[in-house]
């Protein structure tokens, strides 16, 4: 498929924009090179985006079980919130009493979701979750250097973190000490201990983690790390699964991002943009950076303005749609799919962990691969031609030929049958005919990018021939 | 797979030969098969002091990034830098591409021979 730049055509344009009604005005500088924008006409461009559309598998077009990622399908109410004019026409630059509207919108979000994470105190200002790990973990670090605590230099990561939060911790300038999963998946308590001492500044923990595991004994995990003189933040990439039931807060937290995009239904998967909410407990909220639209003096700005507004707009009419007995039936749903598709599709693959799961499970293929040759990539590529989008392989890295599935809780019975039948069907026919599941995808747009070429020879631009 | 009789092994899958005085490091077969092809190599620079048993660098292959760990404690005498511009080297020649050599060796971490080294890919395969 062509690019839009390659469907340019000199001289072709829209009428879209109407008369100027405004006296025109020479800027002090001007371009000397012409922009090399595409010129088409509005049916071009309409068709353009259409085909794209038509070429990629999103929520709208079928099952998503893509794990960690909970790709839920966003009501449509909310982007009809964030679509009025009160909200979309405001400048940023707009003087405090005139967009009270906004900020009602700020405090009112603030409220809830300091309700349902158990904490004191939000800022909206991260643009998404690494960026909300990152203002997150700067409060420790703020904190500690508040009392003249220089001594604490390590966060502990547990081995089946996100990649992004040893990333973050590094940034923010600690060494990064990595604890090993006990054979249930949970954090292994002695080497924690082990781990912990007054070098510790804090721990970085996601729970249920990323193998779909509650860790039993969070209470303990958080009071040993607060008894070492460490802090505990909460990555909320998994919130879903426990939203209205259980507070991070409660847990033993101090401060704690949640992607609002994923947990409160913006769509995402595609770059953003997102909102990295970042909450924190009373102690920590002199630290938290200030907001154009939020109330108090705040301390530095992590991104310009108010963040990105119109998600928290969108996570807004997300609560208030499902208000208090709806948001935690809604962890409820993404628990009860996801047990249930694990329960269904057992008979065939096996689970890394087999036991009763939260809003994920993870399928380890090991076994499979060894007895057909078949691996957990080819089984994604086959999914693709049965119409599904293929669950996040390979990680996390603690499981060897891992496919992690999240069917997030708006997926009916009969969709969560299906896949559990499409899976099935690969089981048998990795069985019979390996070699065709080694080629799949046969009917996608595009089979299997060289993804090698690609990272070794990325081209990321497109120059005019 | 294949493993050097003449090299020592850490059970993090690093290979260690000693030449004069000076540890040549390089990753095995095996560590290059579980990693996959290689896209992106980080190397210390000559001068760093590396620690037994701590990362001094790091690989990107197109399933995930590793540490790199060194088998011994020194100072970094010289490193591979033909690796950044053809990582892929570590796919096809695990045990010619060297990482980093170290001179003033003073520590070691638990060195494995070729036999017990294979045993340990066995088990872990």
């Amino acid at each position: 498929m062509k690019l839009i730049f390659e469907k340019s055509v000199p001289g072709r344009h829209s009428s879209l924009l109407p008369a100027c009604d405004v006296p025109a005005f020479d800027l002090p500088e001007t371009r000397q090179e012409p922009l090399e924008l595409p010129e088409l006409c509005e049916n071009d461009v309409s068709r353009h985006y259409t085909q794209l559309c038509q070429r990629v598998h999103g929520v709208n077009c079928g099952f998503y079980p893509l794990g960690s990622c909970t790709m839920k399908y966003n009501p449509r109410i909310d982007e009809e919130a964030a679509a009025l004019p009160g909200f979309t026409g405001v400048h940023p630059l707009a003087p405090a009493d005139s967009v009270k509207g906004c900020r009602e919108v700020c405090e009112l979000a603030a409220k809830y979701l300091c309700e349902i994470s158990g904490m004191d105190g939000m800022t909206f200002q991260p643009a998404a979750g690494a960026h909300g790990e990152f203002t997150g973990v700067l409060l420790i670090k703020q904190y500690h250097d508040a009392r003249g605590d220089k001594a604490r230099t390590k966060i502990i990561v547990p081995d089946s973190a996100h990649g992004t939060n040893p990333a973050t911790a590094a940034m923010c300038g600690y060494d990064v000490v990595n604890v090993a999963s006990a054979p249930d998946g949970c954090v292994d308590l002695e080497a924690l201990k082990a781990a912990l001492g007054p070098d510790t500044a804090g721990l970085m923990l996601t729970n249920p983690n990323t193998v779909g595991i509650f860790d039993k004994n969070i209470l303990e995990i958080t009071r040993l790390v607060h008894e070492a003189g460490g802090l505990c933040y909460y990555d909320g990439a998994n919130l879903n699964a426990v939203m209205g039931h259980v507070r991070p807060g409660d847990m033993g937290f101090d401060c704690i991002h949640m992607n609002l995009h994923k947990t409160f239904a913006t769509p995402h998967g595609g770059g953003g943009p997102g909102a990295g909410a970042v909450g924190c407990k009373e102690f920590l909220k002199e630290f938290l950076p200030k907001s154009a639209l939020m109330e108090g003096e705040g301390h530095i700005q992590v991104r310009g303005f108010a963040g990105n507004f119109l998600v928290v707009v969108r996570a807004l009419a997300y609560l208030m749609t499902l208000g208090k007995e709806g948001v935690p039936e809604a962890s409820t749903n993404a628990v009860l799919n996801a047990n249930y598709l694990m329960e269904k599709i057992k008979g065939s693959f096996t689970p890394a962990f087999d036991r009763v799961c939260m809003h994920e499970f993870v399928l380890d293929l090991s076994e499979f691969k060894k007895e057909t040759g078949v691996s957990a990539l080819d089984v994604a590529k086959s999914l693709i031609d049965n119409g599904m989008h293929p669950p996040t392989m390979y990680f996390p890295l603690i499981v060897h030929e891992a496919l992690m599935l999240e069917p997030t809780e708006t997926e009916s019975r009969e969709t969560l049958d299906e896949a559990a039948e499409i899976f099935r069907k690969l089981y048998d026919l990795a069985h019979t005919d390996p070699e065709y599941m080694h080629h799949a995808p046969h009917h996608a747009q595009i089979g299997r990018p060289d993804e090698v070429a690609a990272a070794r020879n990325p081209i990321v631009r497109w120059v005019k021939a | 797979m294949t493993i050097n009789p003449d090299l020592k092994y850490t059970k993090s899958h690093e290979w260690v030969k000693e030449e004069d005085g000076v540890a040549v490091v390089g990753i095995t077969d095996f560590a290059q098969d579980a990693l996959g092809d290689v896209v992106f190599i980080n190397l210390p620079e000559a001068g760093d002091e590396v620690v037994a048993g701590e990362s001094f660098g790091d690989v990107e292959s197109v399933k995930a990034v590793s540490d790199l760990l060194s088998p011994v404690s020194g100072i970094v005498q010289a490193v591979n830098e033909e690796l950044i511009d053809a990582p892929e080297m570590l796919n096809s020649d695990p045990y010619g591409a060297w990482i980093i050599k170290v001179e003033q060796v003073n520590d070691y971490e638990e060195l494995l021979d070729a036999d017990d080294y294979e045993a340990l890919c066995a088990e872990e395969g």
